[in-house]
């Protein structure tokens, strides 16, 4: 219960934040950031919020099916678009994996050859 | 009658949590990558809302308790960068040059393509996060005024090529060391690629772990900045 509240304040905290910024990222990313930030700090444990963290991050993928189902409204928008969606969508996954992957590598590499 | 009773909003959600419930055990009886549970609730309950006759607005209002958990789960990730932030200071630079340039090239990466394809700009901003995992990619869209159901369904498309053709192409591409090999598959293909990541190793589960959580986090912060300037 002490884990849903740290939860539920870092969320309002964020929508704060969100606000002052006037929108330009969403109140519960930085809710997210802040409950990552307390629980860094120490300022609540993380045992407290374990639980009820386990249970929403397992449970999530139910959570977004509401999402997908506008495809029912939306489908017209993409498939006039399909081809572009497609290929952009997997073109750029391929670049996602490659510049990571070696950005990753390289710069390992480089610390390696400094420390000796 | 019993049409009134699964037209009622606590009909509709229970219905979608049953669907969701199915998939899943079909998913585990086949193992099929394809026949991923989430996809399979998108078109069954698609199918069942047409037969109904529910239009979607009514559903959204029906399940407007899972999006109030979506705000929750979102929030809830900062536990998830807590666990995995154990792992980052062993390999903190290249981990956050990993994070940077690989959120940057995806994002304007999929945006270009796109656009050279004719995509107008909704469409743009609904594809843009579309490496990072669907609640924080929703977080990211909705407010650049994008498409949220083509986002989540491009994000797990996405998040399913990844996990099936990431391992190969990594190969190809020459990327070899174990956490690097991890790290990528959470970066490009968020949560579904995790799990293909635990799959092969340890270190490649936690290093995909830690990516997707990052990649969200640098995600949610940069793509405001890169559609104001960069497309």
């Amino acid at each position: 219960m002490i884990g849903l509240m740290v939860i539920l304040l870092a969320w309002l905290a964020g929508n704060l934040l969100s606000a002052l910024l006037s929108g330009y990222v969403s109140g519960n990313v930085l809710g997210m950031l802040i409950l990552f930030a307390v629980l860094k700090l120490g300022v609540v444990k993380a045992e407290t919020v374990r639980p009820a963290a386990k249970f929403l991050l397992g449970t999530m993928a139910l959570f977004f099916i509401p999402y997908g189902v506008g495809l029912m409204e939306s489908y017209t928008v993409i498939l006039d678009n399909l081809w572009a969606i497609v290929v952009a969508a997997v073109l750029s996954t391929v670049v996602v994996l490659l510049v990571s992957g070696h950005t990753f590598q390289w710069v390992a590499q480089l610390k390696n050859r400094l420390k000796r | 009658m019993i049409r009134d009773l699964l037209t009622s909003d606590l009909g509709l959600l229970t219905l979608t949590v049953v669907l969701f419930v199915a998939g899943g055990a079909i998913h585990r009886r086949t193992r099929l990558m394809l026949l991923h549970p989430v996809l399979m609730t998108f078109v069954a309950m698609i199918v069942l809302l047409q037969w109904l006759k529910v239009p979607y607005a009514a559903y959204m209002e029906a399940t407007e308790v899972l999006d109030f958990a979506l705000g929750l789960s979102v929030v809830s990730l900062g536990y998830l960068l807590y666990e995995q932030s154990e792992r980052l200071s062993r390999n903190l630079l290249p981990v956050l040059a990993a994070t940077l340039m690989g959120c940057v090239a995806g994002v304007l990466s999929v945006v270009w393509i796109a656009a050279a394809m004719g995509a107008d700009r909704v469409i743009l901003n609904s594809i843009a996060p579309k490496s990072v995992t669907v609640p924080i990619a929703i977080a990211i869209a909705e407010p650049l005024g994008g498409v949220v159901s083509l986002t989540s369904v491009v994000v797990f498309c996405v998040g399913i090529f990844g996990a099936i053709f990431g391992p190969s192409i990594l190969r190809w591409g020459g990327v070899k060391s174990h956490e690097a090999v991890g790290f990528s598959l959470g970066a490009a293909s968020h949560g579904i690629g995790t799990s293909r990541a635990v799959e092969i190793g340890a270190i490649e589960g936690a290093m995909s772990g830690l990516a997707m959580a990052l990649m969200g986090v640098a995600t949610a912060l940069l793509t405001p900045l890169l559609e104001q300037y960069l497309y």
